[in-house]
């Protein structure tokens, strides 16, 4: 079995794939982070079928963690998440920095729920106080 | 005794009613939101009834209607129009027929679904301000048979949806618009009151 598969729902195509890059980057060649970015037509928007494909090109046998921008991609993933079967999960993380989170924890052969909280978690990263 | 109600009958005016209002949704939600739901909706309805089957029972017909919608429409309300009706399909089982009290329980179970999915309370400024009061309105008057109580339902819903327009946004893109949002009729209240009152049309036919 392999490690946890990531997925990222995005309005946009290119911000699915970049962020994608940055999560397999970060998982080290060992995790499959796929897009699922935009309307089936590749433009704004979300689809459930390019969820579907993506969570089938991440599953290696060990679940599979969903990650969200906004609106209607959580509204998506979660849908798809109802009726899915098998070992999927929708992860309430901040999109760039849970996909680097899950993606660390999905390496070092983390469970799905490991994976999941992980994402999680990343909302607890700070960047600084806004008054710099 | 009521007459049968017929589901496909209700996707395909909801549909009718959705294209010929389509340019009004979109205006409105252009007004607070990203300026496309009225031909998102359009887009769904239309796949919907594409994926109608000949005939089967009732609650079938909804499930059938709210995939196609998940799929087809883009945008949030694609999965929470989906979800309302597979949520009513589900409820209403396998009966050939449907009564005044299925009926009720499957908008409720519409309901449930909408808010479970989306997170939304009452007076966020969302669809649920037009779906609250319409299933409960429903509720009252279901003892009155399918027409009475649906024709409660979709005056209620369109009620409700008026009654979005001073409300502040506390849901979805609207929300980013703080008291901005304010003065404006909520896009998803307003096709919900379009649907339901599909509803009570075909019921009264």
């Amino acid at each position: 079995m392999g490690n946890v598969g990531i997925v990222v729902v995005a309005h946009s195509r290119r911000l699915a794939e970049g962020v994608a890059e940055l999560g397999r980057q970060m998982g080290v060649g060992e995790v499959r982070v796929e897009p699922a970015g935009g309307d089936v037509d590749g433009g704004l928007g979300t689809s459930i079928e390019l969820v579907e494909q993506a969570v089938r090109a991440a599953d290696q046998g060990a679940g599979v963690v969903l990650l969200a921008d906004i609106g209607s991609s959580v509204l998506t993933a979660k849908t798809f998440i109802e009726d899915a079967e098998g070992e999927v999960v929708f992860a309430d993380a901040p999109l760039v920095e849970g996909v680097v989170a899950a993606a660390s924890a999905a390496c070092g052969g983390a469970d799905l729920q490991a994976v999941a909280s992980a994402a999680t978690e990343a909302y607890g990263f700070r960047k600084g106080t806004s008054s710099g | 005794m009521d007459p049968v109600l017929d589901m496909a009958a209700w996707i395909r005016h909801a549909a009718e009613l959705v294209a010929a209002d389509a340019d009004r949704l979109t205006r409105l939600d252009a007004e607070i939101g990203d300026g496309d739901h009225g031909h998102n909706l359009n887009r769904g309805f239309t796949a919907a009834v594409a994926a109608l089957p000949d005939s089967g029972p009732p609650g079938k017909i909804l499930m059938a209607a709210g995939r196609a919608i998940v799929s087809k429409t883009g945008g949030a309300s694609g999965p929470l129009y989906g979800t309302a009706l597979r949520r009513a399909g589900k409820a209403l089982g396998d009966a050939e027929t449907v009564d005044a009290a299925a009926l009720g329980a499957a908008l409720r179970a519409a309901l449930e679904g909408v808010q479970e999915l989306g997170q939304a309370a009452a007076g966020d400024k969302t669809m649920v301000d037009a779906l609250i009061p319409a299933v409960a309105a429903y509720d009252a008057a279901a003892s009155d048979g399918i027409a009475a109580a649906t024709r409660a339902t979709a005056e209620a819903a369109a009620k409700g949806a008026e009654e979005t327009i001073p409300l502040q946004a506390r849901k979805g893109r609207a929300s980013y618009l703080g008291p901005r949002s304010i003065g404006h009729e909520d896009p998803g209240a307003s096709s919900t009151a379009l649907i339901l009152r599909a509803l009570a049309e075909v019921a009264a036919s």
